[in-house]
């Protein structure tokens, strides 16, 4: 970002529970609130930008009014993007855009939410007709994990992708997973386990999905000026890209996403290239998920992502790309469905050298990927490079 | 045969023609006067040139399975419509289109050629189209 004014990530927070049942979403979105806050060194009053894609009970624009009303907020400047798991990190651009421009210098990012206590079946469960486009979709049972079966099994036709290449991916979450006290499945899992599991909507298995969680997290986004006064160490936003993929008018193609502008764009606005960065988190979903995001953002060829996930690639600290070293979405935490936020947080910490201390990877730059909606249909994409202090 | 439970199109202005056409056994997609676009789902502008000149064209109701998923478990289905396969069927006229197929998973891969069979809508203009495996 050559010539103009840098931002930072100064705070961040996760919140520990997985499940929720005696506690209000807005509660949630307090506590870690308070969490990023403190984290930063910075007080509630220093906040003047708040940003969120929602409160799932409500399902409106009206969100950040209910949030900055609960939490005392006084902002010169709010943003409500919502487009799925990829929202909070597009927030991460916004915020850096925001500041900018000057309209604000300490930007509060918040995520909370209860699917797990409030039953939701996020993955398998139909849905009702609302859009135009539903009428053609919903109608035939199109759920979310059907539409990722689609894309796997193109995958797999067109480059001859096999299962044990996608249940790799969960294979080396779930090594990071078991040192992460916090997360829903601390158990190691083998390929042979991902496979033998039940099969969902082929040719995706139960261990293919990611777990539904309760919780929440929150980052705090400040400009230079706000970033002199602190005495934490921050992590610069060096890069970010956005763009949304979808049907093409009935030319859909399933093995592609929309991280192949998202990447693209960030990485140029960061001036570096895929083989700069020592660690990747990435939005999982689905393993399916994961695979055409490794491809699509350029760190191997179109349809070579199988190959390259093999023999540990992804797993740390020292496989070729550590990815989701907090055990992802697949293990740990997926908090309202949106795993943009949880993928930002594990970045900052690696950059911070505040992970696990089993995974915590010599990593100067690190990036967050983002997928929200569906491939299977229509998608948001959004991607942010990240440096540390010491790069 | 009766959908319900399962979801039923929202069928409004723009889309009633499709519906009632399914209904009368005829699959239909929109094509685009200025730039020849063959597109679905219906919309009144092309997506490609955004001309609002476009008219409605009759397909053979016929093409190849692009990709399917076969769910054998689903909240808020009916159990006996179970397993269901969500597809999308590549039509001869060029649209990929999302759709159920209508047969065992087992006599059905990528490239299986299909052809479009209609279910009524009990109480209404309309069909939903389905696609089974095509018999020369």
């Amino acid at each position: 970002m050559s010539g103009q004014s840098s931002a930072y990530i100064a705070g961040v927070y996760e919140h520990p529970t997985r499940e929720a049942p005696d506690k209000s979403t807005m509660q949630l979105h307090a506590e870690v609130a308070r969490g990023a806050i403190g984290d930063a060194g910075l007080e509630k009053d220093d906040v003047d930008a708040y940003f969120t894609a929602g409160v799932p009970e409500y399902e409106s624009g009206l969100s950040p009014l209910i949030v900055a009303d609960y939490l005392g907020l006084d902002v010169s400047y709010a943003d409500t993007t919502d487009f799925g798991g990829s929202s909070y990190i597009s927030h991460v651009g916004h915020a850096v855009s925001a500041i900018r421009d000057g309209k604000c210098d300490v930007a509060l990012i918040t995520l909370a939410g209860r699917p797990r206590s409030r039953g939701q079946a996020t993955g398998s469960g139909a849905r009702d007709v609302r859009s135009v486009q539903d009428s053609f979709e919903r109608i035939y049972g199109a759920t979310n994990i059907t539409m990722y079966g689609m894309a796997a099994k193109r995958h797999m036709h067109e480059y001859g992708t096999t299962p044990e290449q996608l249940a790799e991916i969960r294979a080396a979450a779930s090594h990071h997973a078991q040192y992460n006290e916090h997360a829903m499945f601390q158990e190691p899992v083998t390929v042979e386990d991902v496979v033998e599991s039940r099969v969902v909507a082929d040719p995706l298995h139960l261990l293919d999905c990611c777990v539904i969680s309760d919780g929440g997290g929150a980052i705090l986004v400040v400009s230079e000026e706000a970033r002199s006064r602190l005495e934490r160490e921050c992590v610069e936003v060096l890069g970010h890209g956005e763009s949304i993929g979808h049907h093409r008018a009935g030319r859909i193609d399933l093995t592609r996403t929309a991280a192949e502008q998202s990447g693209r764009r960030a990485f140029d606005e960061a001036g570096l290239e895929p083989s700069d960065i020592d660690y990747a988190s990435i939005y999982d979903s689905f393993t399916i998920t994961v695979l055409e995001a490794i491809e699509d953002l350029g760190f191997c060829e179109k349809g070579d992502g199988g190959k390259f996930v093999e023999n540990g690639a992804l797993k740390a600290p020292n496989g070729n790309l550590p990815f989701n070293t907090d055990g992802g979405g697949l293990c740990s935490n997926h908090p309202a469905n949106r795993g943009g936020m949880t993928k930002v947080i594990e970045a900052v910490r690696q950059l911070r050298g505040e992970t696990n201390e089993e995974v915590q990877v010599d990593a100067d730059l690190a990036l967050a990927h983002g997928t929200g909606g569906s491939i299977g249909t229509r998608h948001g994409a959004a991607t942010v490079v990240l440096g540390g202090e010491d790069r | 045969m009766s959908w319900d439970p399962r979801p039923t199109p929202d069928i409004t202005p723009e889309t009633e023609r499709y519906w009632s056409a399914a209904a009368d056994g005829e699959l239909l997609v929109r094509e685009c006067d200025e730039c020849g676009l063959v597109y679905h789902y219906p919309r009144e502008l092309c997506p490609d040139c955004f001309s609002d000149s476009v008219s409605w064209r009759e397909t053979n109701g016929t093409g190849t399975v692009y990709s399917y998923s076969t769910a054998r478990k689903m909240g808020g289905w009916p159990d006996e419509d179970l397993p269901l396969i969500v597809a999308y069927v590549e039509l001869d006229e060029g649209p990929r289109v999302m759709t159920n197929l209508a047969c065992e998973p087992d006599e059905i891969e990528i490239g299986t050629p299909v052809e479009v069979r209609f279910r009524a809508i009990e109480g209404a203009d309309a069909a939903v189209p389905v696609f089974v495996p095509r018999r020369e």
